[in-house]
């Protein structure tokens, strides 16, 4: 549990940081709270030559509203997104994940940034993101770009972010309407990672009916997803019983559904469909 | 009521525990101090064609590599005290040298001028492997091929037959007999502090003193002498603050031995911490067994007779007590229940594995899964309610001592009235009732009810491998603070608090006022240590025996100084005084008016007076000072209900405990909330055993739960309320009538848990469930149905 010898950088801004990015192309990794980096360095899983922490940058913890978005800098925090009042009321989705990631200690370093630009395929954020539409502002040596949430969780560890970019901001539309949001996990007991988690963030229209639907899936396939079956089946559907349970059905459609020593292939399809089942419901009832 | 004895008294160790100001092994720096890093065999059977430490004997930073060859011949094998006929010990070397026999086995040591080096220089080294045929499973190792070790011929370390009564006349005469095959998993103990050794050799002294995370420093320091070859009154040992153990400490291992010779080698300190994966890999696991029970009953439930055959899965090697720990699982399983033929045969085999050995219970939870569950099979074959199958086949209170056909003498014990209790806490009847309508309602809820007993206070030494007495001196220093010196060696435990309790009360003296020193072989007589649940039981009698010689030797002075006889002094609240006793003698039992103002001295005035020795009587030894060395008669034979109900998920299989209910006896309390710690953190075990936890290794005999990201153990959140009470039936085995409670929750609570999940899939015709029991399990049962 002794990692190998690295290089720890301290930049104070995240123009710094990323000129030492470039200066270390290929055997830098970002530190972002490192509560999945540092296990893997320790098991020498990983091996980077370089940390360039992330922690030291002043202005990168916040939740603002600005331009119709929820804008989360890259540093904030598990535990300020799963305290802060103002997200409870606003889009509560937000700390309803922040409350299911690991234990407080984790929760009080680990970071959203570090969490989504990780794709743990099992890790909690990622499904919100997605759920709720997101997009992630990378920052490089040519400046910001904006990805969408659903392009930008390519595969298991990897990102859309290129070589050089750091993930600097999430942002998020402001729910409006009639919005109804669950987040949904089955923990695994060792791990605390999602067996299955399930993300909910669905609108109704004024009939009440289902106007719009993000569904975000981790902790079931090599990378977190989007159930594009489950949310096109309850878009346009009444919400009701019958109709989120024929929905929910397709929570794994397309999807190669991982097994292992806690959920077997066949009981994570079926927690799969059973939590989106709950999560929609939950979400539906929460849509006023 | 006495002042300190039987409180809810904080414990004293606490503060620099939360503050982080204790020192554990790895908290103690000496100047110059090597690191030492293992490289251990990813493989769990190979022989080792080569060895080639040359690039890291050159790597910066590294002073030495040693190999098995190295030591070979320099360093006793790793100790076993196993005596039980034709047992087979392999020779357990602290290096392997050309055979590895399992993942963990150590093959060679990097010492550095810091951890960081030695760790680099790991890989530095290149084993040439020759991969061997692997065996995991125990029953298949059972059969004899593949072989561990191919001089035996066979896998078998040991066969034993044990128990008493004609079993196969008592079941052939049952009008039922029930069998059921049941599955102790492997457990890793995983104590909160890893294993550590720092080792420091003075050349000049020739003296090896060794701070090592262990339970039993005296004899860790006999055994470790031993195996270095160094005279043992040149070996200190000091076991300093220890961070848990749950008996994976109540060992010798390999490591402990080579780092000692490796700092007599090079003159220096030198320091080993374990790695949570090398903790979880190669120190010792629990549990692992697979047996068949056959029990025999009458239609009334009766029990009638219970055989268990078990395979015992020793792993690759037999640590100090590895094989020892099934016959402790024969002597439990009469359970508390009146059982006239008991048979036990135990085939324990070897497997390419880490070795098993004591975790919190050992060998008890097996007998207790086996007994309890036994009785709720009957139960369910006769359409009783598993109380009352229980209660039927109890015996009175006034049959004990209660002898059973394990061989034991039960002594003192109140089944009923722990029983009546806890049913009446969690009211029974109407759990009953609820159950029924809940089922009724398509919901899936279950009781489970285990009645316990446990055997403590080990132990009478004939029945253990190394003196089973605990030792304990008391003195009073000249400026009247008290310091006890105990052979216990608790570590989470609270003996530093309970102790004082004690002698605070006994002494008279304020709680504060008392110190108690443990694990330090230099500073304390020989002791035994702490497991079995016998730190208070048999080392807290050695305190308060040693207190009454101690206050016989003050009252002598007291008298001397009083200028009475000693038959006229009497001692209260830490004052020795002449009228209190005449007034006493008078009837009246108070202390004169202030007119006639007692005659007294106290007992830290006496205390000084035996220090300076200006005035003491004649043939008296200056100095207040008394040691005990305490060998009970008897183990003691604590007990219990315990309750739980269970409601599970329909659609998903999930379990959740809604209600946690335990009643237990552990003979007279000193401190009745280090004794609901020691239910709640047992009780919190057996949920890990219960529900989660399973030393996994695949077919090529690779630990799959080989880190804390795959090992599930309990977190707080993931633990129901416990509902805790006690019925207090004192033990005659001792004279202040306590019996020990360090492992009754891991003893008395997995069968109510088990118990009640079966209970729930009961109408799913579920009657048995090994452990782990997993909502995928709970999922396949009912979906199968549904």
């Amino acid at each position: 549990m002794i990692p190998a010898q690295f290089d720890y950088l301290t930049p104070k801004t995240i123009d710094e940081a990323v000129g030492l990015l470039a200066q270390h192309p290929d055997e830098a990794k970002i530190l972002a709270g490192g509560h999945s980096l540092i296990p893997a360095m320790k098991l020498r899983l990983a091996v980077p030559q370089v940390l360039i922490d992330l922690g030291r940058i002043k202005d990168l913890a916040y939740i603002r509203e600005e331009g119709g978005q929820i804008r989360i800098g890259a540093m904030t925090t598990h535990y300020q997104l799963e305290s802060s009042g103002r997200l409870a009321e606003i889009c509560p989705l937000l700390p309803a994940c922040a409350a299911q990631i690991g234990d407080v200690q984790v929760r009080n370093k680990g970071t959203i940034g570090g969490s989504v630009a990780h794709s743990d395929p099992a890790g909690d954020w990622p499904a919100a993101v997605i759920a709720l539409g997101a997009e992630i502002v990378a920052v490089g040596a040519g400046g910001e770009r904006v990805i969408k949430a659903t392009d930008f969780f390519v595969d298991m560890l990897t990102t859309a972010l290129l070589p050089g970019e750091i993930l600097r901001e999430v942002r998020i539309a402001m729910p409006g309407g009639r919005f109804g949001q669950c987040y949904l996990k089955v923990p695994q007991p060792a791990s605390g990672f999602a067996v299955v988690g399930v993300a909910v963030h669905l609108t109704r229209a004024s009939g009440g009916s289902c106007e719009s639907a993000g569904v975000g899936i981790t902790g079931v396939a090599s990378k977190v997803y989007r159930a594009s079956a489950v949310e096109q089946a309850i878009t346009g559907s009444g919400l009701d019983e019958q109709a989120v349970a024929a929905a929910a059905a397709h929570a794994t459609d397309g999807v190669s559904v991982n097994g292992d020593l806690y959920a077997s292939e066949a009981y994570r399809r079926h927690l799969a469909q059973v939590y989106t089942r709950r999560a929609i419901e939950a979400a539906a009832a929460r849509a006023h | 009521m006495a002042k300190y004895v039987g409180q809810r008294i904080k414990r004293t160790e606490d503060p620099r525990l939360i503050q982080g100001l204790a020192h554990y092994v790895d908290d103690i720096k000496l100047p110059d101090t090597l690191h030492v890093a293992f490289l251990r065999s990813m493989y769990a059977h190979a022989k080792i064609k080569s060895i080639d430490t040359s690039e890291a004997s050159h790597a910066p930073g590294v002073v030495a590599v040693y190999t098995g060859s190295d030591v070979a011949g320099k360093i006793g094998p790793v100790p076993c005290a196993g005596a039980l006929p034709g047992l087979k010990i392999p020779n357990y070397t602290v290096l392997a040298t050309d055979h590895v026999t399992f993942v963990g086995h150590p093959i060679a040591a990097v010492v550095a001028t810091d951890k960081y080096a030695a760790r680099d220089a790991i890989d530095l080294i290149m084993v040439d492997y020759e991969e061997l045929p692997v065996v995991v499973d125990v029953e298949e190792a059972a059969k004899g091929a593949p072989l561990v070790y191919e001089e035996y011929g066979d896998n078998i370390a040991y066969t034993l037959t044990s128990g008493e009564g004609d079993i196969e006349a008592a079941l052939a005469g049952s009008d039922h007999v029930l069998k059921q095959r049941i599955v102790h998993q492997r457990l890793i103990p995983i104590a909160m502090e890893t294993r550590g050794v720092l080792a420091r050799y003075y050349p000049g002294e020739k003296e090896l003193t060794i701070w090592t995370s262990t339970q039993i420093p005296h004899l860790a320091r006999t055994q470790l002498a031993i195996m270095l070859g160094v005279p043992e009154n040149k070996v200190r040992l000091i076991a300093p603050e220890v961070g848990g153990g749950f008996g994976s400490k109540l060992n010798v291992y390999a490591e402990e031995g080579l780092v000692s010779w490796i700092s007599m080698q090079l003159g220096k300190p030198v320091k080993w911490i374990e790695g949570r994966r090398e903790n979880i890999q190669a120190t010792i696991h629990g549990r692992g067994q697979v047996g068949y029970i056959e029990v025999g009953c009458k239609n009334d439930g009766t029990i009638t007779g219970l055989r268990y055959n078990v395979f015992a899965d020793m792993g690759a090697y037999l640590q100090l007590l590895t094989p020892a720990i099934p016959t402790l699982t024969g002597l439990m399983l009469s359970g508390c229940y009146k059982i006239p033929a008991i048979q036990m045969n135990v085939t324990a085999v070897f497997t390419n594995k880490m070795s098993t050995d004591a975790y919190r219970g050992a060998g008890r939870p097996e007998a207790t899964q086996v007994i309890e569950r036994a009785a709720d099979l009957i139960a369910a074959h006769l359409g009783m309610d598993p109380v009352e199958v229980r209660r039927k086949n109890f015996p009175e209170p006034e049959e004990f001592p209660f002898k059973t056909a394990t061989g034991l003498f039960y002594d003192s014990g109140n089944y009923q009235g722990a029983l009546d209790k806890a049913l009446g806490m969690a009211d029974y009847t109407k759990m009953r009732q609820d159950q029924k309508k809940a089922r009724e309602e398509g919901r899936i809820v279950g009781i489970g009810v285990s009645t316990y007993v446990e055997i403590c206070a080990i132990g009478p030494s004939q029945a253990t491998p190394a003196g089973g007495w605990e030792s304990a001196t008391v003195r009073i220093e000249p400026t009247g603070k008290v310091t006890i010196l105990t052979g216990a060696s608790p570590h989470g435990q609270g003996q530093e608090t309970s102790f004082a309790q004690l002698a605070g009360d006994e002494l008279g003296v304020d709680l504060n006022d008392v110190t108690v020193i443990h694990g330090d072989t230099s500073i304390v007589q020989y002791g035994i240590g702490t497991f079995g649940s016998r730190g208070t039981a048999v080392g807290g009698t050695a305190v308060f025996n040693a207190i009454q010689k101690l206050k016989e030797k003050a009252t002598q002075l007291a008298a001397h100084l009083l200028g009475a006889d000693a038959s006229a002094v009497s001692f209260k609240e830490g004052r020795f005084s002449v009228e209190a006793a005449m007034a006493a003698a008078g009837g009246n039992g108070e202390a004169g008016s202030e007119a006639t103002a007692p005659k007294s001295v106290s007992i830290q005035e006496v205390a000084l007076a035996a220090h300076v020795a200006h005035q003491i009587p004649a043939g008296f030894e200056p100095g207040l000072s008394a040691t005990n060395f305490f060998e009970p008669a008897n183990f003691t034979f604590p007990f219990g209900t315990h309750i739980v109900q269970v409601e599970i998920d329909r659609e998903t299989g999930q379990i959740d405990i809604q209600r946690y209910v335990a009643v237990d006896d552990c003979g007279k309390v000193l401190n009745p909330m280090l004794v609901d710690g020691q239910v709640h953190g047992g009780i919190v075990q057996s949920i890990g055993q219960a529900l989660y936890e399973e030393a996994v290794y695949d077919d090529q005999g690779q630990l799959v739960t080989g880190t804390l990201m795959d090992y599930a153990i309990p977190k707080a959140s993931m633990v129901p309320w416990m509902e805790l009470e006690r019925t207090e039936t004192p033990s005659p085995v001792n004279p202040m009538g306590v019996k020990g409670v360090g492992e009754a929750g891991t003893i008395g609570a997995t069968p109510a848990i088990v118990g009640a999940i079966v209970d729930a899939l009961s109408p799913f015709g579920v009657r048995h469930l090994d452990m782990p029991i997993k909502p995928e399990n709970v999922w396949q049962i009912i979906s199968k149905v549904n």
